[in-house]
């Protein structure tokens, strides 16, 4: 499939000519400034004028058009909000002043989020220009050097025609990554940048660049008193989402290879009944589930209430309000959430064992035991690793069970994390509930960092990243 | 009644199983094996059960206590009998019906609206940038994968949080019909990053269908239109439930983008029943509703689950 990779060369001609201009080099951007004529470094001020000369027309103007709209833009908005990043907006204190019609009016401080938000698209705008600026002083290389070569330029039709076929990947890829760069990238951007502001409940809505001053915060010994972050609340936050992704992902899945080695053993009777049972809880929404769990365990909620009923306790087991009980209940109830899942997966990888190996293993006369653990064990392994660590790292960021259920509850006075609080929820809390986005923003950094680390050792290991095309 | 559904979902597998994986229990099933081994068999056999049977219990309490809570006369949490002493359908007919506090029909119109078309444009993103990682070879073709990658790992919650501020900006979080733009924005426009799935079943397909494909003049359009597609047809339907689910499913994103309650979508009006102000005579009725959304969802998991099985199974058969 040589074809398929027509690396930079941006044509769609036929196929003689894309091969003459392979002959003639790469259509890179330093080609065209080392080899480019008058017309196509004039390109790299006029946009498209190198097309139009040499009869794109259509899609010179198309290259000149988005050039202008661009500056036009640039210089209406762009530049006043790009000069509004320095200190995230001129007012940055309510004042009163007088109009110049002689007016006494209050000056309302400027809301530097909208101020970032605004910048930080404009960086994004004025980025993907310099990519469309690029691709026009290419493509104004590329006609040039096509008309030396073949004496003609590919027609607007042409170039129509190569997005359907060899240029699909233009096509069909510029809508998805705009979409991931303005939903995703944009906002991951701008919540970057809140951290290093002073975007807290005080400083609504003016607030500006205060450097590394929240990390800071984040880990020295007294922190920040009045939002009550410090360095040993975010080492327990942080134990806890380690202990609690390790406690949520591994006893799920040996707890669930148990159960589902237990519904396949020979003598059990009416296996799907089982797994019916077990499937049910996975076709329930999960938030809808985790909230009836919530209700059923409050200190007034049902499981409470009929164990009272039974006299087997005397005051409500403390579910959600004693820390150590806070966090086995959330656990358990992953558990319950959990292990259908895992029984699903388990008994699919169970059907793909080699059954060359057990009947060999018979032959050999060895035990059940042994055939467990040096051929089951050993293959459900394999094939878990992968779903694991992605396990694992949905755990960490696992916010609906910690938020519906537990709510980080209980809370101790003077902290802005509850004992079940994980990174991910305590940073919801810091910034959605209480508005100090700064430091939300430092936690949500932290906590990439801490799972870039897990993710990027394992993804890079795994089989499927290394051997894409093993079974091709 | 989901009982009967799964229960056809794994019917084929376990037979596959039942031959195959268990015959590490024929190991232990050779001849000349004395009284007493029958009796520790028999005894396993039934702490099995009885295990199974306590473990079954478990899963399913829950789930049948709220659906009964749904029929409740008393409407108030925190009753002090298990089950209730008196059943009616009040809770659902008022669920519908009484919309003045919260509108819970307009919020599974909304929702069902959102769905559908976060159903349609995710597939379409999803299945562009599978089709491309899979089939072609381009320039920026590993740093597009490596992002979405990393991308992957970033705390999801923060860049919805500053979507907010994007749709606030933009003015999509006052109105009614904003508000259903922006969670559709939010739940489909990123999910081109979500490709691997379905990159991973295109790679099943032979290339040499594309290469013959190309032979008889067929364009990269063509071939993704007339072959990829109509191969893939199983994931597709997988991915098209995942896509319909997820605004049924998401808490966070919705929460964090509708501020206000007329907005809501079914998660939020059933987490908002659950609040203080609200719980006393709204109980029985979340109660109702969360059986209300609980059974088309369920109906569609477990479709979606059985699609995903028959994919595993590779795309192209022989």
């Amino acid at each position: 499939m040589q074809s398929l990779s027509p690396g930079v060369v941006e044509s769609g001609f036929p196929a003689a000519t894309t091969q003459h201009l392979a002959s003639a080099g790469k259509i890179t951007l330093w080609a065209a400034f080392r080899h480019g004529d008058v017309f196509t470094w004039a390109s790299a001020v006029v946009l498209g004028l190198g097309n139009i000369v040499r009869g794109q027309i259509v899609k010179g103007l198309m290259y000149l058009a988005v050039e202008v709209v661009f500056l036009i833009m640039l210089v209406q908005h762009g530049v006043s909000t790009l000069a509004g990043l320095g200190n995230l907006g001129p007012v940055t204190e309510p004042t009163q002043d007088w109009t110049p019609d002689g007016r006494f009016i209050n000056v309302n401080p400027t809301n530097s989020i909208v101020v970032l938000l605004y910048g930080v698209a404009w960086i994004f705008l004025i980025g993907g220009f310099i990519v469309w600026w690029a691709a026009a002083v290419r493509s104004a290389y590329q006609a040039q050097v096509l008309t030396k070569i073949t004496g003609r330029t590919p027609s607007f039709r042409d170039d129509l025609r190569a997005l359907r076929d060899e240029r699909i990947q233009t096509t069909l890829m510029t809508l998805p990554t705009l979409g991931i760069l303005i939903f995703t990238v944009l906002p991951l951007t701008f919540m970057i940048c809140l951290a290093f502001t002073s975007s807290d409940r005080n400083h609504i809505p003016a607030f500006n660049w205060v450097g590394l001053d929240n990390f800071a915060s984040v880990f020295s010994r007294t922190g920040n008193v009045a939002v009550g972050v410090n360095l040993g609340l975010f080492l327990r936050v942080l134990a806890w989402t380690l202990v609690w992704a390790i406690l949520a992902t591994f006893l799920n899945f040996f707890l669930g290879m148990f159960m589902s080695m237990i519904i396949l053993r020979k003598g059990t009777r009416l296996k799907n009944m089982w797994r019916a049972f077990f499937s049910l809880s996975m076709a329930v929404p999960q938030f809808v589930s985790l909230l009836v769990i919530n209700q059923m365990l409050q200190d007034q909620g049902i499981v409470n209430q009929t164990l009272k009923a039974w006299g087997l306790i005397d005051t409500s087991l403390p579910f959600f309000t004693n820390a150590w009980w806070a966090r086995a209940t959330v656990v358990i109830v992953n558990l319950w959430i959990g292990i259908p899942y895992t029984i699903m997966q388990i008994t699919g990888v169970l059907q793909n064992v080699p059954s060359e190996l057990y009947e060999s293993a018979d032959i050999d006369g060895a035990t059940g035991w042994q055939i467990y653990r040096n051929i089951t064990l050993p293959f459900i392994f394999f094939v878990m690793t992968p779903y694991l660590i992605t396990t694992f790292i949905n755990n960490i960021n696992n916010f609906n069970v910690i938020y519906l259920l537990s709510n980080g509850a209980p809370n101790p006075v003077g902290q802005s994390a509850g004992q079940t609080d994980l990174l991910i929820t305590w940073l919801y809390q810091l910034t959605v509930n209480k508005n100090n986005y700064n430091l939300g923003a430092v936690i949500g950094i932290l906590s990439f960092i801490v799972m870039a680390i897990v993710a990027l050792i394992v993804y890079r290991s795994s089989g499927s990243y290394k051997d894409e095309e093993e079974f091709r | 009644m989901s009982g009967n559904f799964i229960a056809a979902v794994t019917r084929e597998r376990t037979r596959d199983v039942a031959d195959g994986g268990l015959s590490a229990g024929q190991a232990s099933d050779r001849p000349a094996f004395g009284h007493s081994m029958r009796i520790r068999r028999t005894v396993s056999n039934v702490v099995t059960h009885v295990f199974l049977t306590i473990m079954a219990i478990i899963w399913i309490i829950p789930i049948v206590w709220v659906v009964m809570e749904s029929f409740n006369q008393n409407t108030a949490p925190f009753t002090t009998t298990f089950f209730p002493t008196k059943y009616t359908l009040d809770n659902y007919v008022q669920l519908f019906t009484q919309t003045d506090v919260m509108n819970f029909a307009s919020m599974f119109l909304r929702t069902l609206v959102i769905a559908i078309v976060v159903c349609v444009i995710q597939l379409f993103l999803v299945l562009s940038v599978a089709y491309c990682m899979s089939r072609l070879r381009f320039t920026l073709r590993r740093a597009f994968m490596n992002a979405g990658l990393t991308l992957g790992i970033f705390p999801g919650i923060m860049a919805v949080i500053a979507l907010y501020y994007i749709c606030k900006a933009l003015g999509l979080t006052t109105s009614s019909w904003g508000t259903v733009i922006a969670l559709i924005f939010v739940y489909s426009a990123g999910a081109g990053a979500g490709f691997y799935v379905l990159k991973g079943y295109m790679d099943t397909i032979p290339k040499s269908l594309d290469e013959a494909a190309m032979l008889d003049g067929c364009s990269r359009l063509g071939i993704f239109w007339r072959i990829t597609i109509p191969i893939t047809k199983p994931m597709i339907v997988y991915q098209a439930l995942v896509g319909f689910l997820t605004p049924w499913l998401d808490f966070v994103a919705a929460k964090t983008i509708v501020t206000t309650q007329n907005n809501y979508t079914v998660s939020l009006g059933l987490w908002q029943m659950l609040q203080k102000e609200y719980i006393a005579q709204w109980f029985a009725r979340f109660a109702a509703g969360a059986v209300c959304v609980s059974i088309p969802i369920a109906i569609l998991f477990i479709l979606m689950l059985r699609f995903y099985q028959e994919s595993m199974s590779g795309a192209v058969k022989g």
